[in-house]
C-alpha cells in the first residue's frame, strides 16, 4: 500500500524514504495499466506464432511505454535551435537527433528516446480473465463409460523413492521423537516418511476438436488470421476443462485433406468451395480415430461463406449428422473488412440448423475485436444444451 | 568523521555569504541516498501526488543513470526554512562546493521578485502544503477508487502548465453581472426623452446583465476547469486546485533557470576562492568538480546542439560583476527572470566568446545560421513563453455545456499536435462531462477543430 506516502513529511525525522519508493509505486502503476491495455488487444498481439498445439505456454507482446499527453504542437520540419562550439555560418553537419536514413516518423519518445518494454503473459492467465471478465460458463462434459485410470498422492510410508521424500513430514516425526525423554535430536530413518501414490480409475473426460479451414481462393491472408486468433482462444477455452484435447485440422477447398498445425495455416487453395467435402472428411476421421460416443467433439468452421449453391442439400445433411454427435459446431464467417451478417449460403445453412435445435452456432468476424464476441458467443451458446446433455 | 568537518564549514560558509551580501533564510541540510534523489527530480517536490505518468519519468531516470548520464548533487526546495537534499554519495569536497551552491539559491530564491511573488502566493511551505495534497489524494483514493482519482489527475497534471501566473492561487470567479451600464448626463434631453416612455427609462437602469463565460478568451485552464466544470465533485476540484497551486511554484524555478543555476554557480566558485579555511585538497577538488558542473555545452566535442544553463548563466553573471559591479549584479538578481537577463546581458561580444551559434534542422542536416544577437536571445527563449506550452485558451462556454478550446497559432507559429491534442481533449472531457472542442491549424495552415467525444 502507498497510503503514507502523503502522512510524512521530510521534516519529522523518518527515513520513510529508505522504506518506500515512490518512483516503484507509479511505475507499478504504469505496468498495471499497459497491462490492462494490452489485454484489450490480446487477440491481435497473439495472432501470430504457432500456438494451438502445445509450444510456448506464454506470449510476449512489445509495448510502448505508455505517454502522458499534453498539447504540444505539432512537429515541424525544421526547427531552430541554440549550440555552442566552433561553427560558422554557413556551416553543416548531420543531425545527430535524427539520422537521414530513419524515413518514418513514429508519434512519441521524440526527446526521451524510444523505450520499449517486452511483457509476457501466461496463457493460462489470459484464459483465466477471459472467463472472468466475459462471465463465461464452464462446460459440462460428457463423460462416456469408459475410464481412464490416473495416479495420485495418497498416504505416506516409511519406505520410498527417495524423489518422494516429504521432508515437513519427516522433520515433524523428528520433532515428535525429540519430545520423548533421552531421545538423540538428529535424523534417523525410522522418521522418513515418503509420499505414496495409488492408482485411481476415473471417468475419461476426453475432447477431440475439429478445425475446419476454408481455404479456397477467395480467402485472403487477413481472413485466416482472424480464423487462426480465434482457433487459439477457442482451443484455449476448451483446454480449461478438457484435460487432453486433441486437435485436428482439416483444410478443404472442393475437396478436403487433414494437416499438422504447422501445415494448416499455410495452406492455400485455390478455386471453389464444396463445405461438404470439409464435413465429410471430419466426420470420417471422426469414426475412423475416435470414439463419437465417449468424447466430447467440438467443430469450428471458419470460413468466408461462398459455398458453392450445388452443394447445399449435401453440405446440410453432412453437418445436420455432425450435429448430431458432436457437443457443438461453430462457424465462424471470416470477412476482414466487411459485416455481411451472415447472409451468406454457409451462414444461412447453419442459420436453419440452429432454428432446428441443434447445437450450432455461428458468428461473423470481421476484425481482430470480434474475437472476443465470437467467443463468448460460442461458450454461452453452447451452455443451455450441455445442461440437458449433462 | 567528514560530516562533523562539513558541519563546521557550513557554518564557516554560510558566515562568509553573509558577509559577501548574500540574503538566505535558514537552509536545512539532509542528507540522502541517490535512490532519493532520483525522486526529487523526478517529483520535484519530496513528497508529491501519485500518478503513474511519474513512473515512467522514474523509468528513464533510472535508464539514464545507468548509463551514467546524469548525477544529481543536490536538490533546493525554497521556502523559510529552505530544504536542501544532498546525495549521501557526496564526497566533502562535492558537500563544501554543494553547500556554497545552495546558499546561491537560498539568495536567489528569497530575494528574486518573481520567487516573492510566487511564495506570497502560495506561501513559503510549499514543501509541506504538496504533502498535504498528496495525503488529500490518498484519501480521496480510498474513497472514490484510483480510477476515478486517477481520471482527474490525468486531466489535472496534463494541463499542469496552463495556468496564469498574473492571476491569484485563490482567485475569485467571474463577476456574475456585467457593469452596469454608465449612468447618462442629467440633461434636458435626457429628461424630456424620459418623459415620453417613463418605464423604459428606469427599466434601463436596474436591468443586470449576465456576464459571458468566459467574459475573455482565459489562458488559467486549471482554474477555469476548477470553477466552471459542471458536475464538478468538490473533491475534484481540489486537486484541479492542489496541481495549480504546485504549478504556481514551479512555474519561477522553470523562468528563472540559467539565472538561478547561474547565480548559484558564480556564488560557489567565489565563496570557494575566499574560503581560505578550507585545505588544499579540498579546494582542488571543489574546483574540479566546479568546472564539471559548469562545463561548456561543447566541452568534449567541438559542436554542441544544445545549451548548458549552469555555463551559461555563470558566464554571464561574471560578465555583470565585472562590468557593471557587485550592487548591480545584486539588483538584476532581485529584478529579472530569463527573458530579461538574457535579453538585457547576453551581449553579442559575450555570444561570440562563447561560442553560441544559432541553426536550423531540416532533413537530418543541420545549417548554421548567420549571426543575430537578438534572433539568437529569442531562440534560446523560445522553449520558456507560456510555460513551455503552447497558448491554449477557453473561448466560450456553450448553452448545453459544451467547452469550446482555441489555440492561438498565430503566437506560436504553427497548428498543435493533433493525436497529442486528442487525447488531452480526451482527459478533460472525463472530467468536464459535456463536449470539448479545440480549434488550431493543420500542417498547411488551414483552420481545423478537434474534439472529443
Amino acid at each position: 500500500m502507498g497510503g503514507d506516502s502523503g502522512s510524512q513529511t521530510p521534516t519529522d525525522g523518518g527515513k520513510w524514504y529508505e522504506l518506500f519508493s515512490r518512483g516503484a509505486r507509479d511505475w507499478l502503476r504504469h505496468d498495471e495499466k499497459v497491462r490492462e491495455a494490452v489485454r484489450r488487444h490480446l487477440p491481435q498481439a497473439v495472432a501470430g506464432g504457432e500456438l494451438i498445439s502445445g509450444g510456448a505456454r506464454t506470449v510476449r507482446v512489445p509495448v510502448r511505454m505508455l505517454e502522458h499527453y499534453r498539447f504540444r504542437l505539432r512537429s515541424a520540419e525544421e526547427r531552430q535551435g541554440v549550440g555552442q562550439g566552433q561553427a560558422k555560418p554557413g556551416d553543416l553537419f548531420d543531425d545527430p537527433a535524427r539520422p537521414r536514413s530513419a524515413g518514418g516518423k513514429g508519434p512519441g519518445g521524440e526527446d526521451e528516446g524510444e523505450v520499449q518494454l517486452l511483457l509476457e503473459f501466461k496463457i493460462d492467465d489470459i484464459v483465466e480473465w477471459l472467463w472472468e471478465e466475459m462471465r463465461l460458463p464452464n462446460l459440462t462434459p460428457r463423460s462416456g463409460p469408459s475410464e481412464e485410470q490416473e495416479w495420485t498422492r495418497q498416504g505416506w510410508d516409511r519406505r520410498g523413492a527417495r524423489s518422494r521424500l516429504d521432508r515437513r513430514r519427516s522433520f515433524k516425526e523428528l520433532v515428535k521423537r525429540r519430545g520423548a525423554p533421552g531421545a538423540v535430536p538428529t535424523f534417523t530413518d525410522e522418521d522418513l516418511r515418503f509420499r505414496q501414490l495409488a492408482l485411481r480409475r476415473r471417468p475419461a473426460v476426453r475432447a477431440v476438436v475439429f478445425f475446419l479451414l476454408d481455404v479456397s481462393g477467395s480467402m485472403s491472408e487477413r481472413d485466416r488470421q482472424l480464423a487462426k486468433s480465434f482457433f487459439f482462444w477457442t482451443v484455449q477455452g476448451l483446454r480449461r476443462e478438457y484435460r487432453t484435447l486433441e486437435t485436428v485440422f482439416v483444410a478443404h477447398t472442393t475437396q478436403a485433406w487433414e494437416f499438422t498445425e504447422a501445415e494448416f495455416f499455410q495452406v492455400s487453395g485455390t478455386g471453389g468451395t464444396v463445405a461438404s467435402s470439409g464435413l465429410r472428411k471430419v466426420s470420417e476421421i471422426l469414426h475412423e480415430r475416435f470414439d463419437a460416443q465417449s468424447s466430447n467433439v467440438y467443430l469450428f468452421y471458419a470460413s468466408d461463406g461462398d459455398n458453392a449453391v450445388a452443394d447445399t442439400d449435401e453440405a446440410r445433411a453432412a453437418l445436420a449428422a455432425l450435429a448430431g454427435e458432436a457437443c457443438f459446431c461453430g462457424y465462424v464467417e471470416v470477412a476482414a473488412g466487411l459485416s455481411r451478417h451472415l447472409d451468406t449460403e454457409t451462414g444461412r445453412l447453419f442459420a436453419d440448423l440452429s432454428t432446428d435445435g441443434a447445437n450450432v452456432g455461428s458468428c461473423g468476424l470481421a476484425d481482430f475485436d470480434d474475437v472476443w464476441s465470437a467467443i463468448r458467443q460460442f461458450f454461452t451458446a453452447q451452455d443451455p444444451a450441455r445442461a440437458e446433455g449433462g | 568523521m567528514s560530516a562533523m568537518e562539513w558541519r563546521d564549514y557550513t557554518a564557516r560558509i554560510e558566515q562568509l555569504a553573509r558577509e559577501s551580501g548574500l540574503r538566505f533564510h535558514p537552509v536545512e541540510f539532509e542528507a540522502v541516498p541517490d535512490s532519493f534523489m532520483m525522486e526529487l527530480a523526478v517529483y520535484g517536490l519530496p513528497v508529491r501526488m501519485p500518478h503513474w505518468s511519474f513512473g515512467v519519468r522514474y523509468i528513464y531516470q533510472l535508464i539514464q543513470r545507468h548509463m551514467g548520464h546524469s548525477r544529481l548533487f543536490e536538490v533546493v526546495f525554497p521556502g523559510n526554512p529552505g530544504h536542501a537534499y544532498l546525495a549521501a554519495g557526496n564526497g566533502l569536497a562535492e558537500n563544501v562546493l554543494v553547500t556554497a551552491h545552495v546558499l546561491g539559491h537560498a539568495d536567489f530564491s528569497r530575494n528574486n521578485l518573481l520567487f516573492q511573488r510566487c511564495q506570497g502566493q502560495v506561501s513559503e511551505r510549499i514543501v509541506e502544503h504538496a504533502a498535504q495534497h498528496a495525503r488529500q489524494i490518498q484519501q480521496a483514493i480510498d474513497t472514490h477508487g484510483l480510477e476515478r482519482v486517477e481520471a482527474v489527475l490525468d486531466a489535472a497534471l496534463a494541463l499542469e502548465q496552463h495556468i496564469d501566473i498574473d492571476q491569484s492561487v485563490r482567485r475569485p470567479r467571474y463577476p456574475q453581472y456585467t457593469e452596469p451600464p454608465k449612468t447618462l448626463a442629467d440633461d434636458a434631453f435626457r429628461r424630456r426623452f424620459a418623459a415620453l416612455e417613463p418605464a423604459s427609462a428606469r427599466a434601463g437602469t436596474t436591468d443586470r446583465r449576465r456576464a459571458p463565460v468566459p467574459p475573455h478568451p482565459e489562458r488559467d485552464l486549471l482554474w477555469f476547469v476548477a470553477q466552471y466544470a459542471p458536475e464538478l465533485e468538490s473533491w475534484e476540484r481540489d486537486i484541479f486546485l492542489a496541481v495549480r497551486e504546485e504549478s504556481f511554484y514551479f512555474y519561477p524555478v522553470f523562468a528563472t533557470q540559467i539565472m538561478n543555476e547561474g547565480w548559484a554557480s558564480y556564488w560557489h566558485a567565489r565563496l570557494l576562492r575566499e574560503a581560505d579555511f578550507i585545505p588544499q585538497q579540498a579546494y582542488l577538488d571543489a574546483i574540479k568538480c566546479h568546472s564539471d558542473v559548469v562545463r561548456p555545452g561543447a566541452a568534449d566535442q567541438q559542436v554542441a546542439l544544445g545549451l548548458n544553463p549552469y555555463h551559461l548563466g555563470f558566464a554571464i553573471w561574471e560578465r555583470i560583476v565585472a562590468a557593471e559591479g557587485l550592487e548591480a549584479a545584486f539588483a538584476i538578481r532581485a529584478e529579472d527572470d530569463d527573458f530579461a537577463f538574457i535579453r538585457n546581458h547576453l551581449t553579442r561580444e559575450l555570444a561570440a566568446e562563447l561560442g553560441l551559434f544559432r541553426y536550423r534542422a531540416r532533413d537530418g542536416r543541420i545549417r548554421v545560421l548567420e549571426e543575430d544577437v537578438n534572433a539568437l536571445r529569442e531562440a534560446i527563449l523560445a522553449p520558456k513563453y507560456n510555460f513551455g506550452a503552447p497558448a491554449v485558451l477557453v473561448e466560450k462556454v456553450q448553452v448545453d455545456g459544451t467547452l469550446e478550446l482555441s489555440h492561438d497559432h498565430a503566437a506560436d507559429g504553427r497548428g498543435l499536435d493533433l493525436e497529442r491534442g486528442r487525447k488531452v481533449l480526451e482527459y478533460l472531457h472525463r472530467i468536464w462531462r459535456r463536449p470539448v472542442r479545440l480549434r488550431t491549424i493543420d500542417a498547411e495552415g488551414r483552420a481545423l477543430e478537434i474534439s472529443a467525444p
